[in-house]
């Protein structure tokens, strides 16, 4: 999950330049959320881990912090694994 | 780095080129002013399996990867700009379900959308709202099982004929997507006419008045409407363009070289004059960059890396406005010719312009880009750190 993590941090540092991300950080509240950025999420997450965000998943508390990115990941993996 | 088709996608190019040689330019002029597209043409699309090119063989459509859907558009916008805007506006909401659609939808919709049983269309645009298409004016309520939809869409792309619409409309405020049949009760679909160029795609005007929707063609969750659903929609979009403005603007390059090695003036052929030569040397030039960003956009896409986002917008500002430059050195090339409907240029410069409005004009494009080099080169550490090399060397 470590590792989940900071991919995910990682990622979003190019977006918000200078800040250093907490994991329950809600990055909504930061206010750089732009439909260009939530496609580029969405993409990030479904190359890095090899898994397809749906419709389902589309509920902005599973975004809205790394944690909550992670624990998104971490649900939808064995799916895939399981496949 | 390796940038070569592979044979398939070779074979494939060199079957849409036949297939619109054919089938598409004998009849383009003749669409563009009888402002029409007769459905045979649009049928002939779909019997080719051209209409489905987003469609996963296992759904029923043709299943090309994200080059060889660029080589149709190019074919395509090559031959006929308002047919290639069909297969874009059908794509995009294709896409649309596909990624975002429920179970149903998919399960329904998508085989009739590769068979071409179905044409839909992609509503977005109003008379009040263009570029700031998050301000949406068309409302949704729910109510008891349904949604109530009411507003007004605006250019349309072949919303005359299309079967379904995906229709983008605010719900309590919460922007959400639905799918609207174009019988569907509430609904009325005046033609637009008269327009500068992509003059046969028979654009609409929707009018929404109570119209009455069950609630299962919501498509995607309320809230998500515009940043998922019209974002990855007009992604494709604007990449579908992109290759379409290399079509359009290697038209005017085959026209040109056509024209200049058969027309004298001075007692020989144009080519043989410096200045028609700089022109035809900057459009092959630009055309083959704008071609490669296209490439480049549709590899990234093919393996989902999220910069084929901005390479898509990058790609389809460049050609958008090259393909401008090229169409206007192609009618002045053409002189007094290149003015008439006798010569296909004209017409060329015409649909070239719409190109920079649609999928996101220039200067969205433009804001995006520039957003996007902030981003990317002022503030980055790795740049940081080879702009301190490189001062120390």
């Amino acid at each position: 999950m470590e590792e989940v993590k900071a991919k995910i941090k990682k990622f979003l540092s190019r977006f918000f330049t200078g800040h250093e991300f907490q994991a329950d950080e809600d990055i909504f509240a930061l206010g750089f959320v732009n439909s260009m950025f939530a496609m580029q999420l969405v993409l990030f997450i479904e190359q890095e881990f090899q898994i397809t965000i749906e419709n389902e998943d589309l509920d902005f508390d599973n975004f809205r912090t790394i944690n909550a990115m992670a624990l998104l990941i971490k649900r939808k993996i064995p799916v895939v694994a399981g496949n | 780095m390796k940038i070569e088709l592979n044979p398939q996608q070779k074979n494939a190019k060199a079957t849409f080129r036949a297939f619109v040689d054919e089938q598409i330019v004998p009849y383009a002029d003749q669409c563009d002013r009888e402002e029409r597209t007769p459905l045979n043409l649009i049928q002939k699309l779909a019997q080719k399996g051209y209409l489905s090119a987003v469609i996963p063989q296992e759904s029923g459509g043709s299943g090309m990867d994200m080059i060889t859907f660029g080589l149709l558009n190019e074919e395509l916008g090559r031959g006929c700009s308002s047919l290639r805007s069909l297969l874009t506006v059908h794509s995009m909401v294709a896409h649309a379900l596909l990624k975002w659609g429920s179970r149903f939808q998919k399960e329904y919709w998508i085989p009739k959308l590769a068979s071409g049983e179905v044409i839909a269309a992609f509503a977005l645009s109003e008379p009040n709202v263009g570029s700031d298409a998050k301000s949406v004016e068309t409302t949704a309520t729910f109510s008891g099982d349904s949604y109530i939809l009411n507003g007004q869409k605006k250019w349309i792309t072949y919303g005359q004929i299309a079967d379904i619409f995906l229709v983008f409309a605010n719900c309590e405020g919460k922007p959400s997507t639905f799918l609207v049949e174009k019988n569907t009760p509430g609904l009325t679909i005046a033609p637009i006419s008269g327009m500068l160029g992509v003059r046969a795609s028979m654009l609409a005007e929707l009018h929404l008045d109570n119209c009455q929707i069950p609630q299962e063609n919501l498509v995607c969750r309320q809230g998500f409407g515009f940043s998922h659903v019209a974002a990855s929609a007009l992604d494709y979009g604007r990449y579908s363009v992109a290759w379409g403005c290399v079509g359009i603007a290697q038209a005017c390059l085959e026209a040109c070289i056509k024209y200049t090695s058969q027309r004298k003036q001075f007692g020989v052929y144009l080519k043989e004059h410096q200045l028609i030569r700089q022109m035809i040397s900057e459009a092959i030039a630009n055309i083959k960059a704008a071609r490669l960003l296209c490439y480049q956009a549709g590899y990234l896409k093919e393996i989902g890396d999220p910069k084929s986002i901005i390479e898509t917008s990058i790609a389809k500002y460049f050609a958008s406005t090259i393909v401008n430059k090229v169409a206007n050195d192609a009618v002045q090339i053409h002189g007094g010719n290149g003015c008439s409907s006798e010569y296909p240029v004209q017409r060329y410069l015409r649909d070239a312009k719409i190109m920079e409005i649609i999928e996101g004009s220039t200067q969205i494009q433009q804001i995006t880009i520039a957003e996007y080099g902030y981003q990317e080169y002022l503030f980055s550490a790795e740049l940081t750190e080879i702009s301190q090399q490189l001062v120390g060397t």
